[in-house]
């Protein structure tokens, strides 16, 4: 059963109950309408259920979550995924600042855009990790203090004349991988990272996600597949080691 | 590699007659600072590499050691003096930043110690703790403005979630990590028995302490380590963690090397990867976004706990506190500049920060001045070190403080400062497992009980004295205070008269 929760108006501490409320009760599906700037969808609740969003979350969507499936028709806010320790999000939009801080597991997809500091301190642990792709284009600092994990960015509906990635991207990284689809200038690289081309175990992982994701947004996989992609990952994973006198 | 110009800090000093050669503190001290002497077929010391931690001193079945601070001085100079020189060495000779452990040791003033409190003559009849009744109960969290109850006498406003303490003592932030999962484990144990709380500091909560949700807080600090759902329900409240007294406003990081397979769990990283914290949370830019935090774990742990919000004691801390009770935290912690910690820049954690008496004489006013004291408890931290630190804390306006230097000393520490080279001798600051064997951990919680025990005795004495018979009438009663030697400008801060007025 699905059930249907007109958003208008609510206040998200009464939606997000509501939400709360019913799982409990064992629904498993929902679909929320009218959804404008409630913060916290998704947060909070023990279990996995599928959430459809129309209308645009506020920020902090899934915050700290652990397993929620989320499809928004529409754009998101700030935060998206913040701590999030497992679930999907998918985005048939744009999204904010700071998606997926210090995710540790889950997908969050986003079909066009998304802000600055998009995977800042992405984790990765055992067999959890995270997975961030970006449609469209990222702002700076993406993937700062990156620590484990996977961000893939697309440039799908950029011009000509637009770049890919923000300034200072990677700054701080220690961990993970980034693979753009594109060239990255050198100097929008944070000095912890390098760039290479895709090994053919990387070319592996990305095709697996990158199929997934055009399943999901309905895009032509091969298409997206065919140019060819930049690979950042750390220099060091200890950037910091030498820092200190004894 | 070229010759170091640093002499010994301190001198390792051997009876002969006494030292009967059997070795063991060549085993005992990790900093290797004894050995075997092939030369002399004698153990001997080599003094550059102890760090006057007193472990071998303690533990010598001959009583046969002494280290005492290096005699060789420099040419007496009181603005060079030999830290000041010796730093310079060292930062010479690696280009590096110094690193330090513990808190603060510099010669700042020591409010505590210039603080007297009163007692009852004549006027009003003493207590005596032993034969009446004394309350040191504490509840911790957002009280509201008023009590409604119904025409039956019930309560029927809604009481925001709170912390309930049998002594206003609790452990501060220390993570497993930072610390050995021996001392963890005595801390938890500790609070458990105590009816108090500890806290997780930044590096999440082994799943072998989930018996203690109940008296555990947890931490959610920038690098949101072993932070998740399972995490935040096993807590009795959650701390938001923005800065701490040893170094406030910059991150830390956690070395690899001390990232061994259980703290590894623990923080929910691999084995061996440094664990960076940023500075700031970079989802906290402003006032508004602390208040987005606040109630996203609000969100998260269904409004059943309080949330905590830990600053560092700086320039504005009575508005930032201000913002943080705006924001919707329940309960403001406030650190200290003689904060400790496993490992800090040692120029910030000696320049950084005010000291915390002035700090919660300032925040406590302020929240009083804006009439929202009641929407917040503030809890003080930051060197206590003894009883009447924290019954002058709470008379400068404190619900309660946290102690952790104090708890460490308690189970051992002999302050030699060296935490952050995780060689702890007495098995607190380290991961090394051969040191963590150490420190037995029920003996260490039997330690820290003890002193709650004698603390609470002598909270209660002094409450007594003053003619006060529950903690809470003490809070934020300066009268009870007086200045000795302070100026006026001081005085005022602590919002104190001078002794003798
Ligand atoms: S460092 Fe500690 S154990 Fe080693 S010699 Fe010095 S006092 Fe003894
Ligand atoms: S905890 Fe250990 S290393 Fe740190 S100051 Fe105390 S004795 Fe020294």
């Amino acid at each position: 059963m699905i059930k249907t929760i007109d958003a208008y108006g609510l206040y998200y501490k009464d939606l997000n109950n509501m939400i709360k409320k019913y799982y409990e009760k064992g629904i498993q599906e929902f679909r929320l309408k009218r959804v404008s700037g409630q913060r916290y969808i998704g947060s909070g609740i023990h279990g996995k259920p599928n959430i459809v969003i129309e209308g645009t979350p506020g920020n902090d969507l899934a915050a700290f979550s652990d397993g929620v499936n989320i499809t928004v028709k529409g754009n998101a806010q700030d935060a998206v995924g913040n701590t999030m320790n497992d679930g999907n999000l998918i985005i048939h939009g744009h999204a904010g600042d700071t998606v997926g801080y210090s995710m540790r597991g889950g997908k969050i997809y986003i079909k066009s855009y998304a802000g600055y500091r998009v995977g800042i301190h992405l984790k990765q642990y055992q067999d959890k990790i995270p997975v961030i792709i970006i449609g469209g284009r990222a702002g700076d600092f993406l993937g700062e203090y990156m620590a484990g994990g996977i961000i893939i960015v697309l440039g799908l509906d950029v011009a000509a004349d637009e770049e890919l990635v923000g300034s200072y991207c990677g700054t701080g990284m220690h961990g993970g991988v980034m693979y753009i689809r594109g060239n990255v200038a050198p100097y929008k690289l944070g000095k912890e990272v390098k760039s290479d081309t895709l090994s053919e175990s990387d070319m592996k992982v990305l095709k697996k996600h990158l199929s997934d994701y055009c399943n999901v947004m309905g895009l032509d996989f091969k298409k997206v597949v065919s140019k060819t992609f930049t690979k950042l990952y750390a220099y060091n994973k200890r950037p910091y080691g030498k820092l200190y006198a004894y | 590699m070229s010759l170091s110009f640093l002499t010994p800090e301190f001198i390792v000093l051997r009876d002969r007659e006494r030292c009967n050669n059997c070795g063991l503190c060549i085993k005992l001290c990790s900093f290797q600072a004894h050995y075997y002497g092939e030369k002399q077929q004698r153990v001997v010391s080599d003094d550059k590499k102890c760090v006057n931690c007193q472990y071998c001193v303690v533990k010598c079945p001959k009583n046969a050691l002494i280290v005492k601070k290096h005699p060789l001085e420099f040419r007496q100079h009181d603005y060079w003096n030999d830290t000041s020189i010796k730093d310079i060495y060292k930062q010479a000779e690696t280009g590096g930043v110094l690193l330090t452990g513990m808190g603060n040791d510099k010669k700042f003033p020591i409010y505590w110690d210039k603080m007297v409190l009163n007692a009852s003559q004549v006027t009003n009849p003493s207590i005596d703790p032993l034969r009446e009744p004394m309350e040191l109960k504490t509840f911790l969290g957002k009280k509201p403005s008023r009590l409604e109850v119904d025409n039956k006498g019930n309560l029927i406003s809604h009481m925001p979630p709170q912390l309930e303490l049998e002594i206003p003592v609790m452990f501060g932030g220390m993570s497993f990590g930072s610390i050995s999962y021996n001392a963890f484990k005595a801390l938890a144990t500790a609070a458990k028995e105590a009816g108090t709380y500890f806290n997780t500091g930044e590096g999440g909560l082994h799943r072998d302490f989930y018996d203690f949700a109940d008296n555990t807080i947890v931490q959610v600090a920038s690098g949101r380590f072993g932070v998740n759902q399972e995490y935040l329900d096993h807590s009795a409240a959650v701390e938001i963690k923005i800065g701490q007294g040893a170094k406030p406003g910059i991150g830390g990081h956690l070395p690899g090397e001390k990232v061994g397979e259980e703290v590894s769990k623990t923080r929910m990283i691999p084995i061996g990867s440094d664990a960076i914290s940023p500075a700031p949370h970079h989802d906290i830019y402003s006032i508004e976004d602390l208040r987005q935090l606040i109630y996203a774990i609000k969100e998260t742990t269904d409004y059943k706990k309080p949330v905590l919000v830990k600053i560092a004691a700086v320039h504005n801390v009575a508005a930032i506190a201000s913002g943080i009770a705006r924001a919707g935290a329940d309960i403001i912690v406030i650190d200290g500049f003689r904060a400790g910690t496993g490992a800090a820049p040692t120029r910030i954690r000696d320049n950084v920060g005010i000291p915390i008496e002035l700090a919660i004489a300032a925040v406590d006013d302020r929240l009083k001045d804006e009439g929202i004291r009641n929407q917040v408890s503030i809890v003080a931290s930051g060197g206590i070190r003894n009883s009447s630190d924290v019954i002058k804390a709470i008379a400068l306006g404190a619900d309660a403080v946290s102690i952790a230097t104090a708890a460490l000393v308690a189970m051992g520490c002999h302050m030699c400062q060296k935490c952050y080279t995780g060689k702890c001798n007495w098995g607190i600051t380290t991961q090394n497992p051969e040191l963590v064997k150490r420190l037995d951990p029920d003996e260490a919680a039997r330690r820290l009980i003890n002193l709650l025990r004698a603390w609470s005795i002598e909270i209660k004495e002094m409450l007594g004295g003053m003619g006060i018979n529950a903690i809470e009438s003490l809070k934020g009663n300066r009268l009870m205070l007086r200045g000795i030697g302070l100026s006026e400008v001081e005085l005022k801060i602590l919002g104190i008269s001078h002794a003798g007025e």
